[in-house]
């Protein structure tokens, strides 16, 4: 049952994931950005947010959205700096993150010397693509993928760290939260946090069963990125935070999102400890209270999320 | 008869400038809340289970139902500020404007309130509200025009926040429309809250200030602590039909459960007449 159920999602991701690609008028699409703070900007447009670190090194980009709209994202980080694109760090290993990995690490480069030249054949020729071990491995098993958007530079530990910018820039694995790769992004010196889908603000979490997700590690990922913000006076402000999906945000939006998604998995967790059956969960509504806020099509939609609350549980 | 029509134009054109002016307010001041209405709701705080009078949708009275008081002990809740369209229930307020030094002209005017030290600003240049992937935050993004005496307020980007600070949510979609109208020394304060995902009508409340020369707005500190060892990542909540909580005001007031828990009908004063209609909880409990 588990098994048909994840293959069933899987599918319907694919499918939602290629209608939507299909769907996407990519030529009405506007690369918006928001100043986040100092040499922070956020770049808004289809697919993922995208993270922007600029200074005297170079470009440090988080997530690619669409191949489509490399053009676009390219002339939109033109506008903030004219340096080099050296890093590609990818949250996970989704189509509306990686899709603009190939056009975007080749308008790059990275130096050769040191050890650099010994880890990576390929050195020089692009941006370097930096990502959790998982998401290479995901993208290697996609024949849709090609080898061009995989990372260059993994890691398979709690963290890996660059400094570049004049500023430390934290990546820390969120083991089974949206996928089983996701990382989040800690800019220490401009105090910010780039989430990917570990954190959205606009519908209810998609919980990717097929590749590892679990909602107690979306709870994990919530609660471990609430530890690294400290907040100004008054709870507004202080690190801010760039979510996957949806509007710049600080300690208050994700202290509301880890309350929806602890106080969901407890009821569920309560009903399926009672004996219910996913499909009596289901028709019971333990979401009701939170869907006009959440509830999305698809892949967010309320049946969705119920059914990988309940699937995902135990692990 | 060339120098008479100019005369009468630039006289005209003075009045007109003048009027005009004259019907901006100068709201600037420290302003004391006049607690002769609401008081309980207001400084003491609402009573667990009261949401009467709210035009709540079913789904926010189950939020309602499922929050904990507890919830406020947890450090990251303990500083959180009460949101722009609460804080006119309490607590005096300081209001200064922002003018171009060289043209006078009003940029902003500017709010604080005591409770949590708030700032808050209503743009009066004309700017837009920022785009939608923009940050949400307590105060909101204000930008204010006047219409005769009253000062119009609209106010988006909110975070969420809270219609009655006992568990009633007011959702991060809502926009909110406020009204400053100065009659003397009586600053009247309305808010009008639509919330398209929790409320089925708009919530109007009203507040009355009085203009002070004698009071000051104070410092609110507030320091988050960790009060009590909880499990990491434990959120205090009550699972659906377990929160006997929300049964306090109606027993003790003796007011029909169905009344107390709000809807849109419970704002008006028919209503009255339907509780009058309704079994008490003491008859209930007979």
């Amino acid at each position: 049952m588990n098994r048909l159920i994840t293959r069933f999602l899987s599918l319907a991701l694919l499918v939602t994931c290629s209608a939507v690609q299909a769907q996407q008028n990519f030529d009405a699409v506007e690369i918006r950005i928001l100043p986040v703070r100092d040499n922070i900007f956020m770049l808004v447009g289809a697919g993922g947010n995208i993270t922007v670190q600029t200074g005297a090194e170079g470009v440090l980009i988080i997530d690619t959205q669409y191949e489509q709209l490399s053009d676009k994202i390219l002339a939109a980080i033109r506008t903030l700096s004219d340096k080099p694109l050296r890093y590609i760090i990818n949250t996970h290993h989704h189509g509306d993150h990686i899709g603009g990995n190939v056009p975007l690490r080749a308008a790059g480069f990275t130096p050769v010397g040191g050890n650099v030249g010994g880890d990576i054949g390929d050195a020089g020729e692009g941006a370097r693509i930096l990502a959790h071990e998982n998401v290479l491995l995901h993208m290697a098993s996609d024949d849709n993928v090609s080898t061009d958007a995989w990372p260059t530079m993994t890691y398979f530990t709690e963290k890996r760290d660059i400094y570049f910018n004049g500023e430390g820039v934290r990546v820390l694995h969120q083991p089974n939260a949206h996928t089983d790769g996701d990382s989040i992004i800690y800019f220490r010196k401009s105090d910010v946090i780039t989430t990917g889908d570990a954190y959205i603000t606009s519908f209810y979490p998609f919980i990717d069963m097929s590749s590892g997700g679990t909602i107690n590690g979306f709870i994990d990922a919530a609660n471990a990125i609430i530890d690294l913000i400290i907040p100004e006076y008054g709870q507004d402000g202080g690190t801010l935070v760039i979510p996957g999906h949806g509007r710049l945000s600080d300690i208050g939006d994700v202290i509301n999102w880890r309350e929806m998604l602890t106080i969901v998995r407890d009821r569920i967790l309560d009903m399926k400890e009672r004996g219910m059956s996913l499909e009596e969960v289901l028709a019971e509504q333990p979401t009701r209270d939170y869907d006009p806020r959440w509830a999305g099509q698809g892949i967010f939609s309320t049946e969705n999320f119920v059914t990988a609350v309940y699937m995902t549980l135990d692990q | 008869m060339g120098r008479i029509v100019c005369r009468i134009s630039l006289l005209f054109l003075i009045s007109i400038s003048s009027f005009s002016v004259l019907a901006e307010k100068n709201l600037s001041g420290v302003w004391v809340g006049n607690y002769s209405e609401d008081f309980p709701d207001r400084l003491p705080g609402p009573e667990l289970g009261d949401y009467g009078g709210l035009p709540l949708n079913d789904a926010v009275r189950l939020r309602a139902q499922s929050w904990s008081a507890s919830l406020i002990a947890l450090p990251e809740y303990q500083c959180r500020v009460h949101p722009s369209d609460y804080a006119s229930s309490f607590a005096n307020i300081r209001i200064w404007e922002e003018r171009d030094p060289i043209s006078e002209a009003l940029i902003a005017i500017r709010i604080q309130h005591f409770a949590w030290q708030t700032r808050r600003t209503i743009w009066m240049d004309g700017r837009e509200h920022p785009p939608e992937y923009a940050p949400h935050t307590s105060m909101g993004f204000s930008t204010g025009e006047w219409n005769g005496h009253q000062l119009k307020i609209k106010t988006t980007h909110l975070k969420e926040g809270w219609l009655r600070r006992n568990g009633v949510t007011r959702s991060d979609q809502a926009t909110v429309t406020e009204y400053f109208i100065r009659h003397g020394d009586i600053l009247t304060w309305t808010v009008i809250i639509d919330d398209p995902i929790y409320l089925e009508e708009p919530f109007i409340r009203n507040r009355d200030y009085i203009y002070s020369i004698d009071d000051q707005v104070g410092s609110y500190p507030c320091d988050p602590v960790v009060e009590m060892v909880r499990a990491p990542g434990y959120i205090p909540h009550h699972l659906p039909g377990t929160n006997t909580d929300m049964l306090i005001y109606s027993q003790r007031h003796d007011i029909p459960l169905e009344a107390a828990m709000g809807g849109p009908e419970t704002m008006y004063p028919e209503y009255v007449e339907r509780i009058r209609e309704m079994p008490k909880p003491s008859e209930l409990a007979e």
